[in-house]
C-alpha cells in the first residue's frame, strides 16, 4: 500500500461520473493499473450514483466485495463511470450525467448500460475496467467500443456491492482491449463470497492459453435471425469462418426458445427492477425528501423527480406484471419461458462446447436515435439468453460493418469462462 | 390494451408520480411493449423454473454492526440517533 | 351472534443474529440504529444470507405445534412503501411457507380441551420502529429506529376457529406457554408476541384489527371490537370490510385509512436467497417436555388436582419454581403456588423468578407443621414479596413470626378467648341455638379478631362448639 497513480487525463468522451485524480493502489497482479469501476459497484468512501439523480450525493460506507479483490490486488482505483440510469437501457444515455460518447466514433452511443466502462477502455484512459450485465450491459458496450467483454457465469462473481437492477440474472465483468487483460481482471474478481447467497464455490480460474481446435461451436439460425443487421451478419459469418480455420467444428443448430427470450427478460428484469428501486426515499442516503409533505406524497414526488423516464417506465411495467390479476399472464409465464431458454442451452451443450453468432443485431447508434423503447428493447435480443439461463458469454471484436466495430459473441456452459476465454484468445491472435 | 386509467392506476400502486402529459405517452408505449410480451401467452404453464441452489444459510454468529457515524453519515437531519422521515401519520 | 376470531401471532426468535445479517438482536438496552449494518439498512447492494438458526428454531415450532412442513418452501418479497421499511419489501413467506397446518389444544369453557387448528406458521424479518413526533400538519415528522429491522419473526395464523375474547386470551397464554418451553422466545423482551386479530360475526363481514402489541391486550381488544360490531348490527348499519388499528392506551380499535386499503404487495420469490428443502431435519430437532406432558407429569408425580397442574405449568419459570420447592409437600406447594402466590405475584406485576426460593419453601414448611395459620402466613408471604420489591433483603419467615407474634394460638389460651367471646356476644349465641346459620361464621370471627388470625378457624369452631355443649 502506499503508493498513488495520478490519473488527470482528459475526458473527453465523458465516460467517467466521478474520477479520482489521485488513486492509492499496493502490490499484485494488478499493481498500479488504473482500473475503472462502474458506478453502481459499492466503493466506500466514493461516491456512487448508478448514473441517477436519486442516488446523488450517496457515499456508501462498505466496499463491494469484488473493490476489496481489486485493492487486495494492487489495482489503482481512478474513477466511476458513466452508465444508464440504474443499468437500464442500451446506449448510456440515460443516464442524469450526460452520454458517453463512443470512442470509434464520438457522434455516435457506446452502447450500455455499460458504455462509461467501454469508453474509459476503448480510448485507453484506463487498461481494464469492470462493468455490469444483466442483459447485455458489457458485451453490448464492448461490441460497440470494439473491445472485450465478459460476463461470467452467474454467481461466479460476488454481486455483493452491486446496485441491483434485476438480481436473477446480472453479473459483474471485466471489460479490456484484449482477452488476456479481460481474463487477467476476471481471475481477480472471480471467487465464493458468503454475503451472497447466490456464489457459487469454485477453483480459481485456469491459467488462459489460446485454445480452439478440435472445439465444437454450434452456431443457432436464430442468431442470425430477423432483425439482424446483414452488413453485421456477413462480418460475423466471415469471423465463425475464421474459427473454423482455426480448426473448431461449426454446426448449424437451433434455438426455438429465442422466440421468447427478450419478453421473458423484459419482464423478469422489470419485475425485479420494481421492487428493488424501492428503496430510494432519500430518507437513509440519497437526495433527501421534502419532510414538508406527508410519506407517500414525498415518497411519490422523489421518485417522480429523482428517476428519469425509463427507470420510471420499468418501475411502472415491472409493478404491472406483479400485480394482482396480471402475475399470471406475465411474471409467471416468463419464469416458464426461463426455463425454456435454460433447457435449449442445456439440449445444444449436449452435443456443442459453445455457441457463436454476433452480440449485438447493429452498430453503434448515432447519438439520440433511440428514442422508441421497444425497438431499443429489440436490441438486446441476442445477449438476453446468456442471463436468462445464467452462462457466461464472451463479446469479442470481430472486425467491422459500416466502419464500425462489430463483436462476435461466444456463449459457454455453466462455468465454462475458462474455456470461452480461451476461445476468444485463439479467434484473437488468430485474427490479427 | 391498457388505458391512461390503468396506468394512473399502477402508478398509484407503485406510488410514482406521473404528469397528466406523461400518461398518454406512457400509455402509447406500454400497448406498444405489452403487445409485444403477449408472445408469453404461447408459454406452456407449469414449466416453472427449476431452483439452482438450495438451502444457503449462514451461522447465528454475530458480526459488528456499522459505527452509528457510519449509519447516519448518508441521512439528513438525524435527530437524538435516530433518521428523519416524513410524517406517516 | 356467533362471534369468529382467527388470530396471526407474530413472535421474535430469540437467535442471537438477525434473520438476514450478522447484527446482533440484542439491542433493548442501547441508542437508536446502533445495532445496524448495511444489510438491515437495507443499503444499495447488500444482499441477505438467512440465519440456519432461526430456520432450525421455526422448525422446532413446526414440530411442536403438529404441522407439516412440505418438502420445498421459499422467502417471497412483500413489497409496500413505508419508512420501518428499508428496503421498501419485507422478506417473507407466500405462497410456499416453511409450515402447514398444526393444532394447539386449548382449554375450553368447561375445563375440557377444544383443538383450535392453524393454517401455517412462516418466517419473515420484523420492521423498524417509528416515533411520531411533531404537531400540526406541516411540523410533523416521524423518526426511524432501524435496530429491529431484520429480527426473525415466525407467524402463526390460526383457522378462524376461537369464539371468543376469554377463549382468544387462553390460547394465547397457552401458544406462549409453549414458545417458552420450547426455548425460542424470551417473553421478557418487550414486543416480542404482537397479535394481529381476524373478528366477525357470523353472517357479517370481517375486521382485521392490527397492533396488539402485547398478549395480555388481546382480550380488551378483541372485547372492543366484538362490541363495536354488535353495537352496528343492531342499529343496522353496515360492517364493512377493513383493517382497524388497536390503540393500547385509549383501549379501542380506530379505522385504518383507505389508501392503506389499496395495497398491492406484488409478492415474488426473493431472487437472492435459495428455496429452503429442510423437512427431513424436522425428525432430527429434539423437543423439550411441553405444557401439556408436564401437566399430566404433575399429576402423576405430585398427587395434584388437574386444574393446579394446569395454571403451574402454564409458564415455565412457574413450573421450574414449583418443582424447586414442591418435592416434600406437594399437596401445600400446589394451592398455594397456583391459588395465592400467583395472586399476591400478579397483584405485584412481579415476575415469579424474583420470589426467593428458601423463604417460600420455609414458609410452606411452617404452614405444614402447623405452626402459623393461613392468615398469618399470607400476611408474611406479603411482607416477604414487599421487602424483594423494595430491593430489601427479605426476613426468614422464623424471624418475621417471632418479631410481630405470629405463631398460632392454641388450646386452653384459644378456649380463654373463645369463652369471653361468647360472654360478650349473647344475641349470636341465642341465634346460633335457634339454629340460624351464619351467626357461628359470626362467632368465629369475633375470635380471630381478638386473637389477630393466630388461630385456626377450625378449631375455633370446634371450640365454640364444645363450650356451648356444656
Amino acid at each position: 500500500m502506499g503508493s498513488r497513480y495520478s490519473f488527470d487525463n482528459p475526458d473527453p468522451h465523458n465516460a467517467f461520473i466521478t474520477i479520482c485524480r489521485e488513486a492509492e493502489y499496493g502490490e499484485g497482479p494488478l499493481s498500479g493499473i488504473p482500473v475503472a469501476v462502474k458506478d453502481n459497484i459499492s466503493t466506500a468512501g466514493i461516491e456512487t450514483t448508478c448514473g441517477s439523480n436519486i442516488l446523488k450525493g450517496y457515499i456508501p460506507p462498505y466496499d463491494a466485495h469484488v473493490i476489496t479483490h481489486l485493492r487486495s490486488a494492487g489495482a489503482a482505483i481512478v474513477g466511476k463511470t458513466n452508465m444508464d440510469e440504474f443499468g437500464m437501457g442500451t446506449t448510456t444515455e440515460s443516464s442524469a450525467f450526460g452520454p458517453t460518447l463512443n470512442p470509434a466514433d464520438p457522434t455516435r452511443a457506446p452502447g450500455g448500460s455499460s458504455g462509461g466502462s467501454a469508453a474509459a477502455v476503448a480510448s485507453g484512459m484506463v487498461q481494464m475496467a469492470l462493468g455490469t450485465d444483466t442483459g447485455g450491459s458489457i458485451r453490448c458496450p464492448a461490441s460497440f467500443c470494439g473491445i472485450v467483454g465478459l460476463k461470467p457465469t452467474y454467481g461466479r462473481v460476488s454481486r455483493y456491492g452491486l446496485i441491483a437492477y434485476a438480481n436473477s440474472m446480472e453479473q459483474i465483468g471485466p471489460l479490456a482491449g484484449n482477452v488476456r487483460d479481460c481474463a487477467l481482471l476476471y481471475s481477480v474478481i472471480a471467487g465464493y463470497d458468503p454475503r451472497d447467497g447466490t456464489s457459487l464455490d469454485l477453483p480459481a480460474p485456469a491459467p488462459l492459453k489460446a485454445e480452439i481446435a478440435g472445439k465444437r461451436i454450434g452456431v443457432p439460425a436464430e442468431f442470425f435471425g430477423e432483425g439482424v443487421d446483414p452488413a453485421v451478419a456477413k462480418t460475423v459469418q466471415s469471423g465463425i469462418d475464421r474459427l473454423e480455420g482455426l480448426g473448431a467444428e461449426i454446426i448449424s443448430c437451433s434455438m426455438p426458445s429465442m422466440q421468447y427470450a427478450l419478453a421473458a427478460y423484459y419482464v423478469t428484469s422489470m419485475s425485479e427492477a420494481s421492487s428493488n428501486l424501492g428503496r430510494y426515499d432519500g430518507v437513509r442516503y440519497g437526495t433527501a425528501p421534502d419532510f414538508v409533505r406527508s410519506w407517500h406524497d414525498a415518497y411519490s414526488h422523489i421518485r417522480k423527480s429523482g428517476f428519469g423516464e425509463e427507470v420510471r417506465r420499468r418501475i411502472l411495467l415491472g409493478s404491472f406484471a406483479l400485480s394482482a390479476g396480471y402475475q399470471g399472464k406475465y411474471y409467471a409465464k416468463a419464469q416458464a419461458a426461463r426455463q425454456m431458454v435454460r433447457n435449449d442451452f442445456a439440449r445444444l451443450f449436449e452435443t456443442v462446447d459453445m455457441l457463436a453468432g454476433p452480440t449485438m443485431p447493429c452498430v453503434a447508434l448515432p447519438l439520440g436515435e433511440t428514442s422508441d423503447p421497444l425497438s431499443m428493447y429489440l436490441a438486446d435480443i441476442l445477449t438476453v439468453p446468456a442471463n436468462l439461463a445464467g452462462v457466461p458469454a464472451i463479446s469479442v471484436p470481430c472486425g467491422t460493418a459500416h466502419n464500425l466495430p462489430v463483436g462476435l459473441q461466444l456463449i459457454g456452459k455453466h462455468r465454462s469462462e475458462d474455456e470461452i476465454l480461451s476461445a476468444a484468445l485463439a479467434f484473437e491472435e488468430g485474427s490479427v | 390494451m391498457v388505458s391512461k386509467e390503468d396506468v394512473a392506476h399502477i402508478a398509484t400502486i407503485a406510488d410514482i408520480g406521473v404528469d397528466e402529459s406523461e400518461l398518454d405517452l406512457f400509455t402509447g408505449q406500454f400497448n406498444a411493449i405489452l403487445d409485444y410480451f403477449d408472445v408469453l401467452d404461447s408459454v406452456p404453464i407449469g414449466g416453472d423454473a427449476a431452483p439452482l441452489r438450495k438451502n444457503v444459510f449462514r451461522d447465528d454468529e454475530v458480526v459488528p454492526s456499522l459505527s452509528h457515524d457510519e449509519v447516519l453519515m448518508n441521512a439528513t437531519d438525524p435527530e437524538d440517533g435516530f433518521i428523519r422521515a416524513p410524517r406517516v401519520i | 351472534m356467533t362471534v369468529i376470531i382467527g388470530l396471526e401471532i407474530h413472535c421474535q426468535l430469540n437467535t442471537k443474529t438477525k434473520l438476514f445479517c450478522g447484527c446482533s438482536t440484542d439491542y433493548r438496552d442501547d441508542g437508536p440504529n446502533t445495532h445496524v449494518c448495511p444489510i438491515c439498512l437495507g443499503l444499495p447492494g447488500t444482499l441477505p444470507v438467512t440465519n440456519k438458526q432461526a430456520v432450525l428454531y421455526a422448525l422446532k415450532v413446526a414440530k411442536a405445534l403438529h404441522c407439516k412442513v412440505p418438502a420445498f418452501s421459499e422467502f417471497a418479497r412483500k413489497n409496500y412503501f413505508y419508512p420501518d421499511l428499508p428496503k421498501a419489501f419485507q422478506i417473507t413467506q407466500y405462497d410456499k411457507p416453511l409450515a402447514l397446518g398444526g393444532y394447539i389444544d386449548n382449554e375450553a369453557e368447561n375445563g375440557g380441551e377444544k383443538r383450535v387448528e392453524l393454517t401455517r406458521i412462516h418466517m419473515e424479518e420484523d420492521p423498524g420502529r417509528l416515533v411520531h413526533k411533531g404537531s400540526g400538519d406541516r411540523g410533523r415528522y416521524t423518526l426511524v429506529d432501524y435496530n429491529r429491522s431484520g429480527v426473525p419473526l415466525i407467524e402463526i395464523v390460526t383457522e378462524p376457529q376461537l369464539s371468543s375474547p376469554k377463549e382468544a386470551r387462553r390460547f394465547l397464554n397457552k401458544l406462549r406457554a409453549t414458545l417458552e418451553y420450547l426455548g425460542i422466545y424470551d417473553s421478557e423482551r418487550e414486543g416480542s408476541l404482537r397479535v394481529d386479530a381476524n373478528i366477525s360475526i357470523k353472517g357479517y363481514e370481517r375486521v382485521e384489527v392490527k397492533n396488539i402489541t402485547s398478549y395480555k391486550g388481546v382480550e380488551k381488544a378483541l372485547t372492543f371490537e366484538i362490541t363495536r360490531q354488535k353495537g352496528m348490527i343492531r342499529r343496522n348499519a353496515q360492517i364493512v370490510r377493513e383493517t382497524r388499528h388497536y390503540q393500547e392506551a385509549r383501549g379501542v380499535t380506530t379505522s385504518a385509512r383507505s389508501k392503506e386499503m389499496e395495497h398491492d404487495y406484488r409478492y415474488f420469490p426473493e431472487p437472492d436467497l435459495a428455496p429452503l428443502e429442510v423437512s427431513s431435519w424436522v425428525d432430527e430437532i429434539p423437543l423439550p417436555e411441553l405444557p401439556d406432558a408436564r401437566r399430566d407429569r404433575f399429576v402423576q408425580q405430585y398427587g395434584i388436582s388437574q386444574n393446579h397442574a394446569r395454571t403451574l405449568t402454564g409458564d415455565l419459570k412457574l413450573a421450574e419454581f414449583f418443582e424447586e420447592i414442591a418435592s416434600d409437600m406437594p399437596e401445600i406447594a400446589a394451592p398455594w403456588t397456583a391459588d395465592i402466590l400467583l395472586g399476591e405475584l400478579n397483584y405485584r406485576d412481579m415476575p415469579v423468578t424474583k420470589v426467593p426460593v428458601p423463604h417460600y419453601g420455609a414458609l410452606l414448611l411452617e404452614v405444614k407443621k402447623g405452626s402459623v395459620t393461613d392468615t398469618s402466613a399470607v400476611e408474611i408471604l406479603r411482607l416477604i414479596l414487599n421487602q424483594v420489591m423494595e430491593g430489601q433483603q427479605p426476613e426468614m419467615p422464623g424471624e418475621i413470626i417471632a418479631r410481630l407474634g405470629l405463631s398460632k394460638e392454641k388450646g386452653d389460651s384459644i378456649v380463654d378467648t373463645v369463652a369471653s367471646v361468647l360472654r360478650e356476644n349473647e344475641a349470636a349465641v341465642a341465634d346460633h341455638r335457634a339454629g340460624k346459620a351464619g351467626a357461628i361464621n359470626f362467632l368465629v370471627g369475633q375470635v380471630m379478631k381478638a386473637t389477630r388470625g393466630r388461630a385456626d378457624p377450625k378449631e375455633i369452631a370446634k371450640i365454640i362448639a364444645d363450650l356451648l355443649k356444656e
